[in-house]
């Protein structure tokens, strides 16, 4: 498998999702090598890692060549790249102004690093990646299907294909159209084309995004399975950790980019305090629109009740959810969206956006459009203050969960596997 | 008579420590008192120790001819207090030798006098009462608002206390042809003198001391001396106002601030017909030429000598409106932590660094504040006011019950 990253070095749900699928793939004794850009160290001993730092490039190779030189020169014209948080941003600004170089001679040397985060050097290092993972299928020839996470390794996929002969599966998380709306960035849009053509087989991780892949992608309906995420961990946590206010804390948690909706939440925020000003709301996490958010909190003058905490770390986010007496997810364009089912792991009544791929799972939840800021405001009003909807929203929710499993879908997948190999042979 | 009066603003804030959202409601200590400490600290060391001991000096080579003014604010006297007694004993020393003056002010540095007369009179008394106990007995006659923020409103207010004069900038939109060296009052209490800052001279001091890229620099005491002797015979009063921490902090003692300072006012008694005085002998022994009208406050910060760095921008706002909301809640409990932490809590630093005037002056602001941005620390500011507020409303209710 080819991914980007891996716990715990992770700055998204692509990270945690490959997580769950490939201890998924455990439970079933299936072999995998998963490979990611930079090893940290601090990684679980499941799967058999390649740190794609570590390998050797024969760059003199003749197919290799052909390979730099189809992906070389892409750019990322626009800033709309997965997962970039503020430090990348900034990296990946100052690149774009200052110092790009399109060609970069340590390329052509025998080993070079990864930086292993997105942002600076991001089709740099795609391509580079691609390189790598060339060589990689030609060292490891021990296994029979090749898997690539999101369009960072569809290139990677597509080289290893090339070189080795074995199927390609590639995994769409999420596609160029719920990162950036309609105007999309067209490399990226082109590299996940090619990928979805190239493979022999495309796993959706919902309807929603099944659907964008056909209609956008051009991608035959047959070729596309959905197999939808899980959660690591289906029981409910009893957190020790307790609240300090006496109000309620309605909670939003993810990047604050245009992706996640933020400020559908901010406006139906206002709707619920005007209504009733014993309720505090809280946005967790960081990104490209927070200081907007902010700003536009300070001009609807409610800052005294909704907060801002930045980006939460470890047990931090656990508390977070264990303090919250409504999660709402108001995504604009959500392929899946894990968080709402860790919210209700914590026994947190969810709202989710009619736009996200979670709400094909979850049946207990408030779904709302995530443009409809009076109906989210409604449903963050009687989440708060009907205790029957919400206590039934608890239950229902944790029953619902248990049936998420990671081998569950690890199962699906190994059919898939099983069914493309039979399609080539 | 022409006579030079120097007075300096000696002022630090309690500045706030990283305060979570997660502090709300259980952690009621706002203050980053490590933060704190290593300022005082470390500003004691290379201004107000080494300074103090300067003007000490030449008051003694001068013998009551070379003499100073302050404003200490109540936020930096509590901190001196905790932090540096050393300095504060030196402060003592100066004031001592009678040729230094104490002005009063708001005791926590607020901007109280554009929102509450109550609250503005209240912290005032404050201030007066604590500069009493510390500096036996003194008692200010002439009164400096925060940051020399100034309008024919607050100079009212500022008669009204009885106070003989006022400082204030002397704003180019205000002066228009006018000149800063001569005495004005006050438009609606004429009895009221307003000392405006010469901001061309006090600021080749405070900011473009070492400037290299300044046609002027290095500024020498002959050549300053040469500026003033240039100011028409007519004109009688130069005041030249600043930070205190110019000398040594802001101008580091490399850039030779200290030697200036150390001959100035022999270069002034040997080359020119100046004297020095404080704000309370410019008051009664210079009249006034007329009233002065400032309708809209005015201050020294920035180009726009306005309000904008404190005030204007949404987060300032709102962080503002939403604090003096609780004025009368405060008011009227009695629990003196309580009544620190809203003191504190006003101090007009805390608008500052919400500031976006991301131009010139800009770099200005970042000098100054403790965040990355403006808007961590409108987030930090207004998570330490909401825990405030849950506890001025429990107390409320404990009163209540």
């Amino acid at each position: 498998m080819f991914g980007w990253e891996f716990p715990p070095h992770i700055s998204g749900g692509l990270g945690t999702a490959c997580y769950g699928l490939v201890k998924g793939m455990n439970h079933h004794h299936q072999q995998v090598i998963f490979v990611v850009p930079k090893l940290w160290g601090d990684e679980e001993p499941m799967a058999d890692f390649v740190n794609a730092s570590d390998v050797r490039i024969d760059y003199r190779e003749k197919r290799f060549k052909k390979f730099w030189k189809n992906l070389t020169y892409l750019e990322v014209s626009s800033f709309l790249v997965p997962y970039l948080g503020p430090e990348e941003f900034k990296k990946f600004t100052d690149y774009a102004v200052h110092d790009r170089t399109d060609v970069d001679e340590s390329i052509f040397s025998n080993k070079f690093e990864f930086s292993g985060k997105y942002g600076k050097n991001l089709m740099e290092e795609v391509s580079r990646y691609a390189l790598v993972a060339a060589q990689i299928a030609r060292d490891k020839n021990n296994f029979d299907i090749i898997h690539a996470h999101d369009w960072l390794a569809f290139p990677a996929g597509i080289a290893a294909k090339e070189i080795s002969g074995k199927p390609l599966v590639v995994h769409v998380h999420a596609t160029e159209f719920d990162r950036s709306g309609e105007t999309v960035n067209q490399p990226v849009y082109d590299i996940e084309r090619a990928g979805m053509e190239a493979a022999d087989h495309v796993v959706a991780v919902s309807q929603l995004t099944k659907n964008i892949i056909v209609k956008k992608y051009g991608i035959p309906a047959s070729k596309v399975t959905v197999l939808h995420n899980a959660v690591l961990d289906s029981s409910i946590i009893k957190s020790k950790y307790e609240k300090k206010v006496p109000e309620k804390i309605v909670t939003f948690l993810g990047r604050i980019t245009f992706q996640k909706g933020p400020e559908y939440f901010v406006e139906a925020a206002k709707k619920v305090i005007e209504r009733d000003p014993n309720v505090r709301f809280v946005m967790a996490g960081s990104g490209d629109l927070l200081n907007r958010m902010i700003h536009r909190v300070a001009e609807l003058r409610m800052a005294t009740r909704f907060h801002f905490t930045g980006f939460l770390k470890g047990n931090d986010v656990d508390h977070m959810y264990a303090i919250s007496d409504v999660y709402v997810m108001p995504s604009v364009s959500e392929p899946f969206g894990i968080a709402p089912l860790e919210a209700v792991r914590h026994n947190t009544p969810v709202i989710i956006s009619k736009q996200s791929g979670v709400a094909e799972v979850l049946r207990n939840a408030i779904k709302v459009d995530f443009w409809d800021v009076d109906a989210m405001a409604d449903a963050i009003f009687a989440l708060l203050h009907y205790d029957g909807i919400s206590r039934m929203f608890k239950e229902l929710g944790s029953e619902e969960l248990k049936k998420l499993k990671w081998e569950h879908v690890a199962a699906k997948l190994v059919t898939v596997y099983e069914k493309t190999l039979a399609e080539r042979s | 008579m022409r006579t030079i009066c120097f007075y300096f603003q000696v002022h630090q804030p309690f500045r706030l420590k990283p305060y979570r959202f997660f502090d709300i409601g259980e952690d009621h200590h706002y203050w980053d008192d490590y933060l704190n400490r290593n300022v005082i600290r470390k500003v004691a060391q290379k201004c107000y120790l080494p300074m103090n001991a300067l003007l000490l000096d030449l008051i003694h080579q001068h013998k009551g001819k070379f003499k100073v003014a302050f404003s200490l604010s109540g936020t930096f006297l509590d901190q001196m207090e905790t932090y540096a007694p050393d300095v504060l004993e030196s402060f003592q020393k100066l004031v001592a030798t009678g040729q230094v003056e104490l002005l009063n002010e708001t005791y926590t540095h607020s901007l109280a006098a554009l929102k509450s007369k109550d609250e503005f009179q209240a912290l005032v008394k404050k201030h007066q009462d604590r500069i009493k106990e510390l500096f036996n007995g003194y008692q200010p006659k002439v009164f400096r608002n925060t940051e020399l923020i100034y309008s024919d409103q607050i100079g009212a207010m500022v008669a009204d206390l009885g106070y003989e004069a006022v400082l204030t900038e002397g704003a180019k939109h205000i002066l228009g042809w006018k000149s800063p060296n001569y005495v004005y009052s006050n438009a609606n209490a004429p009895k009221l003198k307003v000392l405006l800052k010469n901001f061309l001279l006090s600021d080749d001091i405070a900011f473009r001391f070492s400037n290299k890229t300044w046609a002027d620099y290095p500024l020498t005491t002959e050549k300053f001396v040469n500026w003033i002797n240039a100011i028409p015979k007519e004109e009688q009063v130069l005041n030249l106002f600043m930070d205190y921490e110019t000398f040594g902090e802001h101008q580091w003692a490399e850039t030779g601030i200290f030697e200036f300072m150390k001959h100035l006012p022999e270069a002034v008694f040997s080359n020119s017909d100046f004297t020095f005085s404080t704000p309370s002998e410019v008051a009664a022994n210079v009249s006034p030429v007329s009233k002065i009208h400032v309708p809209v406050p005015i201050s020294w910060a920035d180009e726009e000598r306005d309000l904008t760095a404190w005030l204007g921008n949404d987060m300032q706002d709102e962080a503002f409106d939403r604090l003096y909301e609780l004025e009368k809640l405060v008011k009227g409990i009695d629990d003196p932590e309580i009544k620190r932490d809203w003191g504190y809590l006003q101090t007009s630093d805390h608008f500052y660094y919400m500031c976006t005037k991301f131009f010139s002056d800009g770099s200005v602001h970042e000098y100054f504040s403790p965040y990355d941005t403006p808007y961590d620390a409108f987030i930090n500011f207004m998570n330490v006011l909401s825990d405030f507020m849950l506890r001025v409303k429990q107390k409320q209710a404990e009163l209540q019950s």
